[in-house]
């Protein structure tokens, strides 16, 4: 078994048109930054992949990270909770002009519709957003006197999530509140890619602080000293 | 009829906060919504001890680090930087909101574009136009053991934001228990708002003039009294 990959280019190499790509973090928090402008480079050298959809609870911030990737034209649907961050123009210039879609989900309801996925279970019931616009449609049942909304899980074909700690077998650890969808994604998608801040043998991670078991982690790369979205963006990068 | 000036004499936003504030229990589990309901921790009373969550996963945090002195990583749900307090807790998303839904916070505090006198929430958008987003506002009003609402009592331009039936998009429904406006403090109970506080200056008369519902009283109604310093 070998899950280590050399270089982030290698790791998001098989990513094709199309596909299902769910991004961890929330806001600059746990984002994998340098995975996703490793696929960017990629899209810039051969045209591919475009025509993603892409899973995160915002839809890219600034001019780098996922905002760099609509802005390059990859990204053809996002889902996610909340789209308008603070500096959210790449994003918001697609979206009013017809360029990208959106399905837009309860942030609480898009996190269990991924650990269904993960736990492989296709539907549950959620008070959330019932009575709402963004419940017409579904189904709907009464549980002990109050109504609940049918939920179906949300899968993807790949995930790209950050960890802090990583070891060869793919278990991981979190950053602070970087852990937040990043566990749940890397349950939820056919093929999970890791990148860590450090990599290290089997047994150098205390089982007890082991937070994303290594059976959900497919590709593990090492990027030390990872950059952080907020900081990029505040500090006007443009990737 | 008073000389009551609604515009003049109403609540700041810092006031609404601080009398919020004071119904904040010792030993509860609250989450404050972005923006105006997060000033309630501003204003929580000495000796009560309050553990603040935070829907991306962080339980327990306190003030905000000085500028310059930021780990991005450690943000509220608000994308603004927190420090931790001791004892807190980091846990994924899905933990996060099951914190939420699963009855185990005391209290969600949100704004309102309208709030209707069954407890139906309109906060997320006013109309179909620009981009919406919705965050966690959906999943916050269902699961907490009390939802509460801070508002101006009117919109900018004087219209009720306490209505019979909300005209704008909907939240949540029937989920609303309490609501602290600029001029008073409102139960929403069977289907109706029970008024506990107004501000002495207003009468019954002026204050039900600039409510979109008949307002209900079940007892006698307090004076709501705030600092004038904050």
């Amino acid at each position: 078994m070998n899950k280590v990959s050399l270089s982030v280019a290698d790791a998001v190499a098989d990513i094709p048109d199309g596909a299902k790509v769910m991004i961890g973090g929330f806001g600059g928090s746990g984002a994998p930054i340098e995975l996703i402008h490793a696929l960017i480079d990629r899209f810039r050298a051969t045209g591919s992949p475009k025509n993603l959809t892409v899973i995160n609870n915002n839809a890219g911030n600034g001019a780098i990270g996922i905002a760099a990737m609509i802005k390059a034209g990859m990204v053809a649907k996002m889902i996610c909770s909340f789209p308008r961050s603070s500096n959210a123009e790449a994003f918001n210039e697609k979206y009013l002009s017809g360029q990208i879609a959106l399905e837009l989900v309860p942030q609480g309801t898009l996190a269990e519709r991924i650990r269904a996925a993960g736990a492989g279970i296709p539907a549950f019931y959620t008070p959330s957003s019932y009575g709402t616009e963004l419940a017409e449609g579904k189904p709907t049942e009464e549980f002990d006197g109050k109504m609940y909304v049918r939920e179906g899980w949300l899968r993807a074909d790949f995930a790209l999530i950050k960890g802090q700690l990583g070891d060869t077998l793919g278990n991981l650890t979190y950053r602070l509140a970087g852990r937040n969808f990043n566990p749940l994604m890397a349950m939820a998608a056919d093929k999970t890619i890791a990148q860590v801040s450090s990599l290290s043998e089997p047994g150098s991670i205390d089982p007890e602080q082991v937070v994303t078991p290594g059976i959900f982690v497919d590709t593990i790369v090492e990027v030390p000293d990872p950059q952080q979205e907020e900081v990029l963006v505040r500090t006007g990068v443009v990737y | 009829m008073s000389d009551f000036n609604l515009m003049e004499d109403k609540l700041t936003n810092a006031q609404i906060a601080w009398r919020a504030a004071q119904d904040l229990e010792d030993g509860s589990y609250v989450n404050l919504g972005i923006g105006f309901p997060e000033m309630i921790a501003t204003f929580q009373p000495e000796g009560r001890d309050v553990t603040y969550h935070t829907e991306n996963g962080v339980l327990g945090f306190g003030k905000a680090p000085k500028e310059g002195e930021e780990d991005w990583d450690l943000i509220n749900a608000g994308k603004k930087a927190i420090m931790l307090k001791p004892g807190a807790s980091f846990f994924h998303h899905a933990d996060s909101f099951s914190m939420v839904r699963g009855g185990h916070l005391d209290l969600a505090v949100l704004g309102a574009y309208q709030v209707a006198q069954n407890g139906d929430l309109a906060n997320w958008r006013v109309g179909s136009k620009g981009v919406p987003a919705v965050g966690g506002a959906m999943d916050l009003v269902h699961g907490a053991k009390a939802v509460a609402v801070v508002t101006d009592h009117v919109t900018k331009d004087g219209q009720p934001k306490l209505v019979e039936a909300c005209t704008f998009p909907l939240t949540g429904v029937g989920c609303v228990t309490r609501v602290y406006t600029s001029l008073a403090v409102l139960d929403i109970e069977d289907g109706k708002f029970n008024l506990r506080e107004k501000l002495p200056a207003i009468s019954m008369e002026e204050l039900q003039a600039v409510t979109g519902a008949t307002l209900h009283t079940d007892g006698p109604v307090g004076d709501l009294i705030v600092p004038e310093d904050i």
